[in-house]
């Protein structure tokens, strides 16, 4: 790669920033394996979601996708009633695990290529199709569970992947981890990646060569909608009971965790691997207030603040005219020395 | 676009003329549909469930819609500029809460008029925020406004206060109670007739007179429907952008005051969350999310949709729980519909 990705370096500038100042306050509590491995287990829902995000905001022309949560919420619920139907907890977790887990990615998946279809086929602006799917997504999920939470309880299996250690690394983050790499990859080297890119970039362009923009708006919610399948299956493994209104926060802080990791909000750019130091980058230094013993009012101011001037840093690309200016001020003291 | 649309039609006589003629009128006037649909749900209710017509759900319902109606009001000024606004709840309550808090504790005797006027010019300024914030990023409002949702609500609740205040001063508990009408309900029970429920028609004819009689208006309409175009025109864009964001947080400070005059209290984790059915109902009132399109009498015409459908669902039988998933699927077709009728021209370009 011939320029730095300055998003790619400011992230892990204040990751390594948050974890210097985090030790030094708390007296290295904070850097305690039972503190990093309880902060690494809060990231992966919040990290799946805004990678559906950031899908969906690549693919340009307005596109966003607003109602990840709420099918999170909805795959839960409805793979849970129906799983609970066939398989007792009790007597078979694995199967019943196995079971949950795919309906949560199937309904999750349809629920994704239902916004693509609306998207593509009808051209209803993304902004508009995916409030009303959260409508009717959440709308949804509370009839089927008639408004009450849905006991899923704590199988083996299922427990494992909510709240299991693999090497010491929570079994979540090591899904999340598998997931976003995926999906990096798919991005990065499968033909569909550029086209969506492209897409995003010039949607004029992309028409005129010929590139089937029905297919690829379809696949990218799907993708989206397929996030927040995975993310509703570790919500089940982390809590006990699913619930349509669990997480009603996290629209907004998926949305704030793909601005912050650079993602053009007019579609044609955005790297997963800086959505996931995004998504830790948030997580840090919300244990981090936490830790300084702020409540969480002032953690919603901060994420406000927060979110607007990374939209000023992006806005003015105040990282790159930094980087610019160094490096020119070195090439111009070269000379002299 | 009318122009073009009217061309188009001239030249397509296969079609039979009066077909053709109602089709035209729903597509030029989004608003009739919504009316349409608003009067078949009134009446097959009232069939259904004769107590639909009492004066006290009636007056229920009127109430329900003068906070969602003052909401729409302003986030119909916004999607007609071609932005979207996230974060009015979020003034409303930091007004409402702050200024309730500051009457009491600082200044128990000021007005009532003064209140008003106070809250309706701090949301504008709040508002004027958004507005700077947007055209200053030039990023999509969603995202900006999402960020000073956070911002205005932490500020509320991180340093203005988290607890309900339930002793409102006099002269806003008054102003709540104040009935313009009484009505003897079939039961005995007296029902009032807000005199705030007044303030809704005033602001309608404001609103009304501000987007069609007015420069401001065209420039807003005209912002929307191209922004390239309108500032061409001499349309200052910055000046459009932070006029419709001040107008929705006045009207958003203004509502905010209502409510807790109206609910008797002033609770900070109020209002907040409302949003979504809001601009639903303002794109049910056929105003386009992309701008430049709507009127000020499809946007009351849907917020009454909402508040009807909301409400009415328990009387004809329907479980409280459907209500999401009615509206979020009435979202959806609106959406449809709105769309088949900006591509048609299109189409028949094609042919």
């Amino acid at each position: 790669m011939s320029k730095l990705d300055g998003n790619l370096f400011v992230l892990s500038v204040l990751i390594v920033l948050l974890l210097a100042v985090g030790g030094a306050a708390s007296g290295g509590n904070y850097l305690s394996i039972y503190n990093l491995q309880s902060m690494a287990n809060q990231v992966p829902e919040i990290g799946l979601l805004a990678i559906g995000v950031m899908l969906a905001m690549c693919s340009g022309n307005g596109g966003i996708d607003l109602s990840g949560i709420a099918l999170a919420n909805l795959s839960g619920v409805a793979s849970g009633l129906v799983a609970l139907s066939i398989f007792p907890v009790d007597e078979a977790p694995v199967l019943f695990t196995i079971t949950f887990a795919g309906g949560c990615l199937l309904i999750g998946m349809l629920g994704g290529a239902l916004n693509g279809f609306l998207i593509s086929r009808f051209e209803i602006t993304p902004i508009l199709c995916t409030l009303g799917t959260q409508m009717a997504f959440t709308g949804a999920a509370v009839v089927f569970s008639e408004g009450r939470s849905v006991m899923i309880g704590s199988p083996p299996a299922l427990y494992d992947l909510g709240n299991g250690l693999i090497f010491g690394v929570p079994a979540s983050f090591l899904i999340f981890l598998g997931a976003a790499l995926i999906l990096g990859g798919v991005l990065r080297f499968t033909p569909y990646g550029m086209k969506l890119m492209l897409t995003g970039a010039n949607p004029k362009a992309a028409l005129f060569s010929g590139f089937n923009r029905d297919r690829i708006l379809i696949t990218t919610y799907a993708l989206s909608g397929l996030m927040a399948g995975l993310a509703g299956v570790i919500i089940a493994a982390r809590n006990i009971n699913v619930k349509w209104d669990y997480g009603t926060s996290y629209l907004l802080i998926a949305i704030l965790v793909a601005v912050m990791a650079g993602v053009r909000p007019d579609g044609g750019y955005g790297r997963v691997v800086n959505v996931v130091l995004s998504a830790i980058t948030l997580q840090l230094l919300s244990s981090l207030l936490n830790f300084v013993g702020f409540s969480n009012f002032v953690r919603d101011f901060a994420w406000g603040a927060l979110l607007l001037c990374f939209l000023a840093v992006n806005r003015f690309e105040l990282v790159d005219q930094f980087i610019t200016r160094f490096s020119l001020g070195r090439a111009a003291r070269a000379p002299k020395n | 676009m009318t122009m073009v649309q009217e061309m188009n039609d001239r030249s397509t006589p296969k079609r039979p003329e009066d077909k053709l003629t109602i089709w035209e009128t729903l597509r030029r006037r989004p608003e009739m549909v919504t009316l349409t649909i608003l009067v078949v749900i009134c009446v097959a209710v009232s069939i259904i469930n004769p107590n639909f017509l009492q004066p006290g759900s009636l007056i229920d319902m009127g109430r329900a819609s003068v906070v969602t109606g003052l909401f729409a009001l302003g986030v119909f000024a916004i999607l007609a500029a071609g932005g979207i606004d996230v974060s009015f709840t979020a003034i409303a309550a930091l007004t409402m809460y702050s200024l309730t808090k500051f009457v009491i504790t600082v200044a128990p005797d000021l007005p009532m008029a003064a209140i008003i006027a106070i809250a309706v010019v701090a949301g504008a300024l709040l508002g004027a925020v958004n507005g700077l914030l947007v055209h200053g990023l030039r990023v999509p409002s969603l995202i900006v406004t999402i960020g000073t949702q956070y911002l205005f609500r932490g500020i509320l609740l991180a340093f203005v206060g988290t607890v309900w205040l339930m002793e409102l001063p006099p002269q806003m508990t008054a102003f709540g109670k104040a009935a313009l009408y009484q009505f003897q309900g079939a039961n005995g029970v007296t029902v009032d007739l807000p005199a705030y429920f007044l303030i809704f028609p005033v602001v309608v004819g404001l609103a009304w007179f501000l987007f069609d009689r007015t420069l401001m208006g065209r420039a807003i309409f005209a912002t929307g429907g191209n922004p390239e175009v309108a500032a061409r025109l001499g349309y200052g864009q910055r000046v459009v952008h932070v006029f419709v964001f001040a107008f929705a947080g006045a009207l958003a400070g203004l509502a905010g005051i209502i409510h807790v005059s109206a609910t008797r209290m002033a609770n900070p984790f109020d209002l907040v969350g409302t949003e979504i059915e809001v601009i639903a109902a303002v794109v049910l009132g056929g105003a386009r999310i992309t701008g430049g399109t709507g009127s000020v009498l499809g946007t009351v015409a849907g917020v009454l949709l909402i508040t009807v459908v909301s409400n009415t669902l328990v009387l004809v039988g329907i479980p409280s729980t459907w209500q999401r998933l009615v509206v979020g699927a009435f979202i959806l077709l609106a959406a449809a519909f709105f769309v088949r009728r900006k591509q048609k021209p299109k189409q028949r370009k094609a042919e």
